[in-house]
C-alpha cells in the first residue's frame, strides 16, 4: 500500500508547483524504493523506460519548418486570410477545426494535424485573427483565452476521433486484454460504440464554442 | 526498411544542433545550462542504446536536475521582426502555407501508401513505428519546400527551431518521462492496489453504481497515471469484467469502448498528459502553464456523464 505514496508524491508536487521533472523522477524513485526495489534497481529501470520511449519526443523533428515559415511570415498571413472572411468567427473556425480533426483522426489519420504543426502556426492565429478583424487588437487574457481554446480544440477533436478507426492503439489494446480474458471481439464493434461519445463530444465542444463567441462578442463590444 | 534508429539519428543531430547553436548564443544568460540540457537530449537519440539502462538512467537524472535548478533560459537568436514578417507575408502570400500543408500530406502519404508496401520482401517502414517515421519523413520533405519556396537562410531551421524548443523548455522532456514513470508504477503493481482499494471500498449491487464506478474510475484512474492506457487494464479486470460483465451481463464490447472513452475525459483534465496539456500551453506562450487544462474541463466533464449515460443505455440491449 505504502507504493501509493509515490502517487501521492505525483499529485503534491505538481500542485505546490515544483518543477515536474524533479516530481517525476523523485515519484519513480518512491515508488520504486517502497516495492522492494534497491536505488540502483530503480535508476536502472527508470532509465531503461526512458530509452524505450524515446519515439515520444520525436514529435519536436517539425520545429525546425514550422520556425522557418513563422520566420518568413506565416502567422501573419494566417491572420490576414481569416480577416477577408468577415462571417467566419473564431467559434466557428474552432469548430470547423473539431470537425476536421474528428473525421481525419477517425480514418486513422491521428498525425497529420496536432499542437505544433497545426494550433501554434495556423489555428491559433487564425482564430486571433477572425475576432481582431472586428475589435482590433486583442488584450493578453483574451489573446491568451483564445490560445487555450484552440489547443483543446485539437485535443478534443483528436481523443474522440482515432477511436473510430480500428487499428489505433487503444482498440488494440483493448482487443488483446479482452482476448486474454477469453472473450474475443471484433475491433469494428469497439469502433462503432465509439461513435455515440464521438458525437456527444461534437455537440457538447460546439456548442461552448458558440458560447466562447457570444462572451467575446459581449466582452469586446464587436 | 526504414527504422526507428534512422530517425532517432537524425533527431539527435537536429538537439546537437541546437545545443551547439545555445552555446554560442551570448544573449542567452543560461546558455550553458540549455547547451547541456539539449546536449543530453541529443546524446540519448544517438547513443541511448550504447548507454546501458544505468546510463540512461544517469542522463535521466542529469535532465531533472538542470530542469529543477532553473538551469534553462530562452536563447534568442538573430530573427525578423514584426514588421519585416509583415511585409514578408504580403509578398510571399499563399505560398506561406505550402510548406505547413507539406506536413499533413507526406504525413498521409506515408501512413496510408509507404506503411503498407514491402522492399525486398520486408515492409518499407518498421510497422510499429511507421506514423512516427512518417512524421520525420514529412518534416524533412517540408523543410525542403519551405527553403525552396520560401527563400530563408540556410541556418534559419535550426535556429528557428531552437527558438521554439526554447520556448517550450523542459516540458518538452516531460512526456517522455512520464512514459517512463508509467512503467516504474506498472513495474510496482500501483494500479493493482488502486483497483483494489476501489472495489473493496465502494459498493456496487445495481448496475448504474457499476456503470458510475467503473466510468468515473476509468477518468480518475487515468487523471493519476496520465494515460488511459494504463487506467483501462486495472478498472476492467477491477470492476468491468467481474461485476459489469459476469454480474450484470453487460455487453464487453460497450464496456470497453466507452469505459476507454469515459478515460478519454480524464486525460483532459490532468497535467500528467503533458504531451496534451502543458506542452501546447508553452508552446503557445499562454502565461497560466494549466490554460489549457481548465479549458478542456467544462467539456470533459458534461462528456463523462454523458459515457455513463450511454454505457448505461447501450450496454444491456
Amino acid at each position: 500500500m505504502l507504493t501509493l505514496l509515490g502517487v501521492a508524491a505525483v499529485v503534491v508536487g505538481f500542485a505546490a508547483g515544483l518543477n515536474p521533472l524533479l516530481v517525476v523522477t523523485a515519484a519513480a524513485f518512491l515508488t520504486g524504493l517502497f516495492a522492494g526495489l534497491t536505488p540502483l534497481q530503480v535508476l536502472d529501470a527508470f532509465g531503461h523506460a526512458f530509452n524505450e520511449n524515446r519515439f515520444v519526443s520525436v514529435a519536436y523533428l517539425v520545429l525546425p519548418v514550422i520556425g522557418v515559415a513563422e520566420r518568413a511570415g506565416l502567422q501573419e498571413r494566417a491572420r490576414t486570410l481569416i480577416g477577408r472572411f468577415r462571417s467566419v468567427s473564431a467559434g466557428r473556425l474552432l469548430i470547423a477545426y473539431l470537425a476536421f480533426r474528428q473525421i481525419t483522426a477517425a480514418l486513422g489519420l491521428t498525425s497529420i494535424a496536432g499542437q505544433t504543426q497545426s494550433i501554434r502556426p495556423l489555428i491559433a492565429p487564425m482564430a486571433e485573427g477572425a475576432i481582431e478583424a472586428r475589435t482590433g487588437p486583442l488584450d493578453p487574457p483574451t489573446r491568451a483565452a483564445v490560445r487555450a481554446q484552440a489547443a483543446a480544440t485539437d485535443n478534443i477533436g483528436l481523443f474522440f476521433g482515432e477511436d473510430i478507426f480500428i487499428a489505433i492503439g487503444s482498440i488494440l489494446l483493448m482487443v488483446g486484454f479482452l482476448a486474454a480474458s477469453g472473450i474475443t471481439i471484433d475491433p469494428i464493434h469497439l469502433s462503432l460504440w465509439a461513435i455515440p461519445s464521438a458525437l456527444a463530444a461534437f455537440v457538447i465542444h460546439a456548442a461552448r464554442l458558440i458560447l466562447f463567441d457570444r462572451r467575446l462578442t459581449r466582452r469586446l463590444g464587436a | 526498411m526504414i527504422r526507428i534508429q534512422a530517425v532517432y539519428a537524425l533527431a539527435g543531430l537536429v538537439f546537437a544542433a541546437f545545443a551547439w547553436l545555445s552555446l554560442s548564443d551570448r544573449a542567452n544568460p543560461r546558455r550553458l545550462g540549455n547547451a547541456a540540457f539539449w546536449g543530453l537530449v541529443a546524446l540519448s537519440f544517438l547513443a541511448g542504446d550504447r548507454l546501458g539502462d544505468r546510463g540512461n538512467g544517469v542522463l535521466v537524472l542529469g535532465l531533472a536536475a538542470i530542469a529543477g535548478l532553473g538551469g534553462l533560459g530562452r536563447g534568442q537568436p538573430a530573427t525578423t521582426s514584426p514588421q519585416e514578417r509583415q511585409a514578408l507575408a504580403v509578398r510571399l502570400g499563399d505560398r506561406l502555407f505550402l510548406p505547413a500543408l507539406t506536413l499533413p500530406l507526406v504525413v498521409a502519404f506515408g501512413v496510408l501508401v509507404l506503411k503498407p508496401m514491402t522492399w525486398g520482401g520486408a515492409p518499407l517502414l518498421d510497422p510499429k513505428q511507421a506514423t512516427v517515421i512518417s512524421l520525420a519523413l514529412a518534416a524533412i520533405v517540408a523543410l525542403g519546400v519551405a527553403l525552396l519556396v520560401l527563400r530563408q537562410p540556410l541556418i534559419s531551421p535550426l535556429q528557428e527551431g531552437r527558438r521554439l524548443m526554447d520556448t517550450v523548455g523542459w516540458a518538452a522532456l516531460l512526456p517522455q518521462m512520464l512514459a517512463a514513470l508509467g512503467v516504474v508504477f506498472a513495474l510496482a503493481k500501483v494500479g493493482d492496489q488502486i483497483g483494489l482499494l476501489v472495489t473493496t471500498w465502494i459498493p456496487m449491487d445495481t448496475r448504474l453504481a457499476a456503470v458510475t464506478v467503473y466510468a468515473l474510475g476509468m477518468a480518475g484512474f487515468t487523471m493519476i497515471m496520465g494515460n488511459a492506457f494504463a487506467a483501462f487494464p486495472v478498472m476492467m479486470a477491477g470492476i468491468g469484467l467481474p461485476i459489469l460483465v459476469k454480474g450484470f451481463g453487460a455487453d464487453p464490447a460497450v464496456v470497453a469502448s466507452i469505459g476507454m472513452l469515459s478515460g478519454f475525459c480524464g486525460t483532459l483534465m490532468t497535467p500528467l498528459a503533458a504531451n496534451f496539456n502543458l506542452v501546447p500551453a508553452a508552446l503557445l506562450e499562454i502565461p497560466d502553464r494549466y490554460a489549457v487544462i481548465k479549458a478542456q474541463i467544462p467539456t470533459a466533464l458534461p462528456l463523462l456523464i454523458v459515457n455513463i449515460g450511454l454505457m448505461y443505455v447501450l450496454a444491456f440491449h
